[in-house]
């Protein structure tokens, strides 16, 4: 499995290298997210207590309201985000909060990457090269 | 994207650094979305709470709030969503001094860039409701599908920075629900009942929503008995853009795009999903579940209408609330409420009534803290949906059944007689 690429749609930001948080639900960064703790708090969310500071997001839709075009921005201000997101389906706010933080984002790929993806496997992910892309380095999974 | 002289212009600089950031910012998001140009705005509307913003956002909009007036003033009518407090019972709800100090510095900064302070998320109830086919920049995602589904007007959902850039450049990227082939249907709900109360058009609009599953979804409704109300619509819409982010629906033979089926689904051909009382209940059951109590009991996420704060008070009438009792509307509304004696009435029952703020951009986890707030009754399946992740145990129950709840000490399911 390491080596392999899965190529996106659209991607913005910078090239990072991180482990991946990966689960099939969605990402809101108001509805999701205690941003000063830097963990998951939705009790409902499949990733509910982890911590998201550091990791590559790797979630299946972005949901909720608008709040996430400033809340990355502020995350970022203090040093508590994660290092990418990407996300099978993307929405405009995603994209909107991305450009304003230069925050690194990609999205929109021909499979579900949640399930393709391991979880804790270290990727990097590449939104400068002509397609924007998510490779997985090594796919050692935690625990 | 393709750029117009004055676009051109705008990127060089000709009208200062602000434009200049925008139109940067709106080319970044444009092309991120496969936008090929600009489509002129009429109308912008900026979510932008303190709680949002931080501290960050606040110095970052300070900065373009001190440039020379010609460069820093919006171009078309800029209004605002709910603020992060209501100055006026900020010590009833212990706001912090720092929250008020962190929103009047984004007052004054929106203020120095021209833009109205309306801070209310229904506009399209209060202010000038956009028609049928205007290009509009919005944010709040309940004001961008109501606008869109039943004024027809076409807007994507704007958030803070972009609907701050729309306002500086009086454009937007011509992406998503600016065309005409995104806004068909692409799945169709049958519905077997028509819901009776605004709990109830919100839990719809929660089961529909998760239904369609993301933003590029538009949900087709057959099946309704009747034409929703205004208020109607407004919890269903405010519910499906939460639960499932969407910006678009059509109520077939109602709404104003969907005057036939074959209008939104023009070849047939998508998936269909039929949903019924039962799913209602269930959905609304799912949220009450091991929740015999309640700290308080919160109308908000829309903000009340007119109608909506006089069946609240109605509903108060010679009745005493145990527990805090929030009414939120809006600016708008609450001089008219004041005047009309319904602030009263509902203060009088021992609720309170909050303007200008919505419960759940108005720092809900310190709130919380602060109050001793953890188990939350509410008629608004957005705020269900969203208040969970600042720590609350919410309950989703009618308007009756949460005064219920509130004259009962916080009981669920007590009916205190008057």
């Amino acid at each position: 499995m390491s080596g392999k690429i899965f190529y996106a749609a659209a991607g913005m930001g910078a090239k990072v290298r991180a482990p991946a948080l990966v689960a099939k639900d969605g990402f809101s960064a108001r509805y999701d997210l205690d941003r000063i703790k830097g963990v998951f708090s939705r009790p409902q969310h499949k990733l509910a207590g982890e911590s998201y500071v550091g990791r590559v997001l790797v979630l299946d839709a972005a949901k909720g309201g608008v709040a996430t075009a400033w809340m990355l921005y502020e995350m970022k201000s203090r040093g508590v985000m994660p290092a990418a997101l990407v996300l099978n389906a993307v929405n405009p706010i995603m994209a909107q909060g991305a450009a304003l933080a230069d925050f690194t984002m990609i999205s929109g790929f021909d499979e579900d990457v949640t399930r393709a993806i391991p979880d804790g496997a270290l990727v990097e992910v590449d939104p400068t090269a002509e397609r924007a892309s998510i490779r997985i380095i090594t796919a050692e999974t935690k625990g | 994207m393709r750029l117009t002289g004055e676009e051109e212009a705008m990127r060089a600089g000709a009208f200062g650094p602000a434009v200049q950031w925008a139109i940067d910012h709106q080319i970044r998001v444009g092309r991120y979305l496969g936008a090929e140009d600009f489509v002129p705005v009429s109308q912008v509307h900026i979510m932008a709470d303190t709680e949002s913003l931080g501290v960050a956002g606040v110095e970052w909009l300070e900065n373009w709030a001190r440039l020379p007036a010609e460069h820093r003033r919006v171009r078309v009518p800029t209004i605002t969503d709910p603020r992060g407090t209501d100055f006026a019972a900020a010590h009833r709800l212990k706001h912090q001094p720092w929250m008020l100090d962190l929103e009047r510095r984004a007052i004054a900064a929106f203020e120095a860039l021209g833009i109205l302070m309306t801070d209310t998320c229904i506009n399209y109830q209060t202010i000038m409701p956009p028609v049928r086919g205007e290009h509009v920049a919005y944010g709040d995602t309940g004001v961008v599908i109501y606008s869109n589904s039943v004024c027809g007007a076409r807007s994507n959902f704007e958030g803070g920075p972009s609907a701050l850039s729309a306002g500086l450049t009086g454009r937007t990227p011509r992406y998503g629900y600016h065309l005409d082939e995104r806004r068909r249907a692409t799945l169709l709900v049958q519905l077997a009942a028509t819901p009776r109360d605004l709990a109830d058009w919100g839990a719809l609009g929660g089961i529909v929503g998760r239904l369609a599953g993301d933003y590029w979804q538009v949900p087709a409704l057959v099946g309704l008995d009747r034409v929703p109300g205004s208020d109607e619509m407004k919890h269903f819409g405010a519910a499906l853009a939460s639960y499932g982010s969407v910006a678009l629906f059509h109520m077939v033979g109602i709404t104003p795009e969907a005057q036939r089926l074959e209008d939104v689904i023009p070849d047939g051909h998508v998936r269909t999903h039929d949903v019924g009382e039962a799913d209602i209940r269930a959905f609304q059951r799912a949220y009450a579940q091991e929740i015999e109590t309640v700290d308080l009991v919160v109308f908000s996420a829309p903000q009340l209408s007119l109608v909506e704060m006089r069946q609240l008070a109605d509903m108060l009438d010679g009745r005493r609330a145990g527990i805090p009792l929030l009414a939120v509307t809006s600016p708008q509304v609450k001089p008219d409420a004041d005047r009309m004696g319904i602030t009263r009435r509902i203060e009088a029952a021992g609720g309170t009534v909050l303007s200008g703020m919505c419960f759940y951009q108005s720092y809900a986890r310190e709130m919380a803290e602060q109050n001793g707030w953890q188990r939350l009754a509410t008629n608004s399946a957005k705020l269900t949906n969203i208040i969970g992740g600042y720590g609350y145990r919410p309950a989703l129950m009618s308007m009756a059944a949460c005064v219920d709840a509130a004259c009962a000490g916080g009981r669920i399911g007590a009916r205190t007689e008057t």
